[in-house]
């Protein structure tokens, strides 16, 4: 058998940089890498991908290998399989990292049958064990309300990791590191599934991920009529309008605003939620925020004892003097 | 025309209430829509042991044709490897299909890899988190979704592809369905039936281990802001967080 060593991370790019999950998997990947006493690398499987390799050392990666294929620049699941495949058989690393991201989610588990290995998917925390030295894989179960603790039995162990929730080394721009290219040809033909276009729900203002503030109502809300009021306090703060699954699923705001479990994961300075009640799933989405603030009418709410602070009562008349006071206090 | 969902997963939560996992109707309905556009037949195939009729009966009351259960203890107690594992050879004895669809993941352990492992291991093409499922001339169009919108993605049939909630709400059980599933008996196979090694199903055939399951401590320590009138407790809610430096 095959022996397997160190750590491998799957890289991505977000708008043409380093994407955020990746500098967070190589620092939470160092420390694994460091615990075993072996080498951390890096993967990036695209097109014109070469110079993001640089920037995986900066961020912790001792080696980087890049497949670079313009057949590689959508991502698809076939052919990057076949990438990961290549790239896996030989680097024979004895733990893969993904982000629980649209890639990662679809290629960790497809990649892991088929090297017959096991995935655990949106881990929260990585651990090597001391004793055995297997990765010890922390993932929140039946929807966040209890954690469990994996490990598999054969190599290479895949996980891939929840946004958030680690932490990226300093950028050091002058650490050293090598680069090699790995060459994969890809026959059009094995590309079954085929990626035809990709559609973006634009959404106005600032990322959600990337908002300091995020500003999100729930079922409480009402209506669509009820997201304005909403949206005022986040243009004045800077921030972005988020929403819980009832409110996406009545249409009263788009689906690219879902934070949670299913939806996207943010970890802001200020989370105020409006009219929602704090299930499981949801605060798997922010549960990672600095600051919890609530405005519900039930003091019995979930949200409540997530929060840092709350205002129990009517949104409809503890917003509108919130916002009237918020204005006075960001002019004087 | 025909379909087959891998639908369906037994779900004993806290309140040991058995219900259908909630991407799995998605699934169903997903199937459901497309019989609603052409000639198919829905088959749906259900994991467990000691399966309760009335939670697995529910694809056939929402409009499924056909119901296949792989109910024995020998299938308890599996992983993500050994459930995907025992469904694939279980659709493998059905022989024809065209799509076969799962949910997105399980409610149980959040996982959403059975749908992508029955895929490798019939080698069939996979498209995940779909809104949206379009079938003609031998051909899915799958709507796919991703942070930022969607993507489109068209795979030759058959193929597999796991649903999620952004496709919208499932149907209920008509009483004429729910009449109709009484009468459909499912067929029941055992591990011979389909021909699996005894030694990679259920908990036997585990690749994981699952150490330990704990509660997260949480904080809980919230500061109520008050007022004579919920407009006052919205005006000092304000003058807090500038106080804290959070505005
Ligand atoms: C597998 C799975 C995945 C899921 N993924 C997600 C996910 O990613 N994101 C997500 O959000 N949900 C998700 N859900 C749904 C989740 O379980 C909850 O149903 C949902 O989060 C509840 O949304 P809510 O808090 O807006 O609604 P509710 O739970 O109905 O809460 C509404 C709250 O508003 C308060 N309220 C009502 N009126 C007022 C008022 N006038 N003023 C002040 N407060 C008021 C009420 O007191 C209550 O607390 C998922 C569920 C499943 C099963
Ligand atoms: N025991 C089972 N019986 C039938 N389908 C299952 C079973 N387990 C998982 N699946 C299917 O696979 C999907 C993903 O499950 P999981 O990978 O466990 O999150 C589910 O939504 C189901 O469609």
């Amino acid at each position: 058998m095959a022996e397997y060593k160190g750590v491998l991370v799957f890289g991505e790019a977000g708008n043409g940089k380093l994407a955020a999950i990746t500098a967070e998997l190589l620092g939470g990947a160092r420390k694994l890498a460091n615990d075993l006493g072996a080498p951390l690398s890096a993967v990036f499987v695209g097109s014109e991908v070469k110079g993001l390799a640089q920037e995986a050392i900066a961020f912790g990666a001792d080696k980087v290998y890049v497949v670079d294929n313009p057949i590689l620049k959508d991502y698809q699941t076939d052919a990057y399989l076949l990438a990961m495949e290549k790239v896996v058989g030989q680097v024979l690393p004895q733990v893969v990292l993904m982000g629980q991201t649209a890639i990662g989610r679809d290629l960790a588990p497809r990649f892991a049958f088929r090297l017959k290995t096991t995935a655990t998917m949106d881990c929260v925390d990585l651990a090597i064990d001391p004793a055995s030295k297997r990765l010890l894989q922390t993932k929140p179960v039946y929807g966040g309300n209890t954690h469990g603790v994996f490990t598999s039995a054969t190599d290479p162990q895949v996980a891939t990791v929840r946004a958030k929730t680690m932490t990226p080394l300093l950028h050091n721009p002058s650490r050293q590191g090598e680069t090699i290219d790995i060459k994969v040809d890809i026959d059009p033909a094995v590309v079954k599934a085929k990626f035809v276009q990709k559609v973006a729900q634009a959404v106005e203002g600032i990322r959600l991920e990337d908002a300091r503030v995020v500003v999100s109502g729930g079922r409480g809300i009402g209506g669509a009529d009820g997201f304005k009021p909403l949206e005022e306090v986040a243009k004045l703060l800077k921030g972005a309008v988020g929403a819980s699954r009832p409110a996406c699923d009545n249409g009263w705001v788009p689906d690219v605003r879902l934070i949670g479990l299913t939806g996207k994961i943010i970890g802001p300075e200020l989370y105020l939620a409006v009219g929602i009640s704090g299930s499981s799933q949801h605060m798997a989405g922010c549960s990672t925020a600095k600051n919890i603030v609530a405005i519900n009418k039930d003091p019995e709410a979930n949200i409540i004892k997530q929060a840092r602070y709350c205002v129990i009562g009517d949104w409809r008349r503890v917003l509108p003097a919130f916002t009237a006071k918020l204005k006075e206090l960001l002019a004087s | 025309f025909k379909i087959d969902s891998a639908t369906n997963r037994m779900v004993l939560g806290p309140g040991v209430m058995s219900v259908l996992s909630p991407f799995d109707e998605y699934a169903v309905e997903a199937a459901l829509r497309i019989k609603d556009k052409q000639p198919a037949k829905i088959t749906a195939l259900s994991l467990g042991a000691n399966l309760q009729r009335e939670v697995v009966k529910k694809p056939l009351s929402m409009g499924a044709d056909a119901l296949v259960l792989l109910d024995d203890e020998a299938f308890a107690g599996g992983d993500s490897w050994s459930t995907a594992y025992a469904l694939a050879m279980a659709i493998r004895k059905i022989g024809s299909y065209d799509l076969i669809l799962c949910g997105r993941q399980a409610s149980d352990w959040d996982a959403g890899l059975v749908g992508s492992g029955i895929a490798e291991i019939l080698g069939l093409p996979c498209v995940t988190v779909a809104k949206k499922i379009e079938v003609a001339n031998g051909k899915a169009r799958v709507e796919r979704v991703v942070s930022d919108g969607y993507e489109v993605v068209e795979t030759p049939l058959p193929a597999l592809v796991t649903v999620s909630n952004e496709l919208g709400q499932a149907r209920y059980p008509t009483i004429k369905g729910i009449m109709t599933a009484k009468k459909i008996e499912p067929v029941v196979w055992k591990p011979a039936d389909i021909g699996v090694d005894p030694a990679q199903i259920g908990a036997a055939g585990r690749k994981t281990n699952l150490l330990k399951l704990f509660q997260p401590v949480r904080e809980g320590k919230c500061e109520v802001i008050g007022g004579q009138t919920p407009e006052e407790a919205g005006a000092n809610l304000a003058v807090k967080l500038r106080e804290a430096k959070l505005l």
